[in-house]
């Protein structure tokens, strides 16, 4: 396992000028990110849709290089999106999934199967015509730039650890800096949209 | 008896009325009620089918094309919807996201004597959520599928077509 800051900033290095959808790295990528009106961070609108939003954006925009980092827990409410993800193979689409084996919102309780299952197997089962799979930072690190240089979609699983929260919802940390609103009228800003 | 065409919700009609109000990508999960609509749809070159396997998928699809700068419907069935609920709410609703869905309206009876709770709940589901809706039966309705899209346009919302027959074959 490694921690997901560290493995941002990893990837912001080769970020270039992507649009990236931090999704449940999104309070961790607030302070590493250098482009934040081509990020999309929009916490959680529903849990599960990560995926095909990404999909969906990735397919109205084909010539911006669209990166998600997804979460298992998320990916296991929608399994089927993989297949549609695959099926429409948008080579603009990356799939990052930050695996920490649990719900760590809602004070770490472990997801289905926590431990035993192979995310990049189900993606590459699902159609993903790339898949791969890390656990420590180092293979990360040697990796990243290849990934993000061939066509997508891209399914990356990565075990992370996590950061449990106990304290009521009321009470965290807010990290978003912009709406929703402010969020999709930047980015649409930098896509001419 | 013989139905006049009129009477009749024609696949054609449909398609025109997509075509009409620019849609690009129709995100959809087949139901028996519309396999005269994906006939048409799949061999038109203008559109772009992405099917689902679940219909909560078809919100964050539409939400994501929507935010690239593409108009998509979404058709699905009134038992798909229900089950979309979240997804509805968080990334179409709480996203100002302007999308038609197009919902097949299993068991309707023209508001008579219901056997089938899909029809029970149907209205009363986009009520709580605050949709507005359109019956659209036949052709002389199908008007109203463009009033839908103005609609979802001008309140940034999404906006139901509840379609109360079934699609039937080519004319």
């Amino acid at each position: 396992m490694f921690q997901t800051a560290d493995m941002l900033n990893i990837f912001q290095k080769y970020r270039g000028d992507a649009i990236v959808i931090p999704g449940r790295g999104g309070r961790h990528w607030i302070d590493i990110s250098t482009n934040e009106k081509r990020d999309i961070p929009l916490g959680d609108p529903a849990m599960g849709g990560h995926a095909s939003f990404g999909m969906g954006l990735a397919l109205a925009q084909p010539d911006e290089k669209v990166i998600l980092f997804d979460s298992e827990g998320d990916v296991l409410m929608n399994l089927g999106a993989l297949v549609t993800i695959a099926e429409k193979a948008p080579e603009n689409f990356y799939h990052f999934m930050l695996d920490n084996e649990c719900y760590a919102t809602t004070g770490g309780q472990p997801v289905p199967n926590a431990q035993n299952v192979a995310y990049d197997v189900i993606a590459k089962g699902a159609g993903y015509s790339k898949t791969y799979a890390f656990d420590n930072l180092e293979e990360f690190t040697n990796n990243i730039e290849d990934i993000l240089a061939q066509p997508g979609p891209v399914f990356v699983a990565m075990k992370v650890f996590p950061h449990i929260e106990n304290e009521p919802i009321g009470s965290r940390r807010r990290w978003q800096t912009r709406t929703r609103d402010k969020v999709i009228e930047d980015v649409q800003e930098q896509m001419g949209v | 008896m013989v139905q006049s065409e009129a009477a009749n919700l024609n696949p054609e009609t449909v398609l025109a009325e997509m075509k009409k109000n620019g849609v690009t990508h129709v995100v959809w999960l087949p139901d028996s009620e519309t396999n005269w609509l994906y006939m048409l749809m799949k061999n038109d070159p203008e559109l772009d089918l992405i099917t689902v396997s679940r219909e909560g998928q078809a919100f964050s699809i539409a939400a994501g094309l929507s935010v690239g700068g593409k108009n998509p419907i979404i058709l699905i069935q009134n038992t798909g919807m229900m089950e979309s609920g979240d997804s509805l709410r968080g990334w179409c609703l709480g996203m100002h996201i302007p999308v038609v869905m197009m919902v097949g309206y299993r068991g309707y009876t023209r508001h008579g004597v219901n056997s089938d709770t899909a029809a029970t709940y149907t209205e009363r589901f986009l009520n709580a959520f605050g949709i507005q809706y359109y019956l659209v039966e036949n052709d002389s309705d199908a008007e109203r599928i463009s009033v839908a899209f103005e609609e979802a346009i001008q309140t940034k919302r999404p906006v139901a077509i509840l379609v109360g027959d079934e699609y039937h074959g080519f004319h």
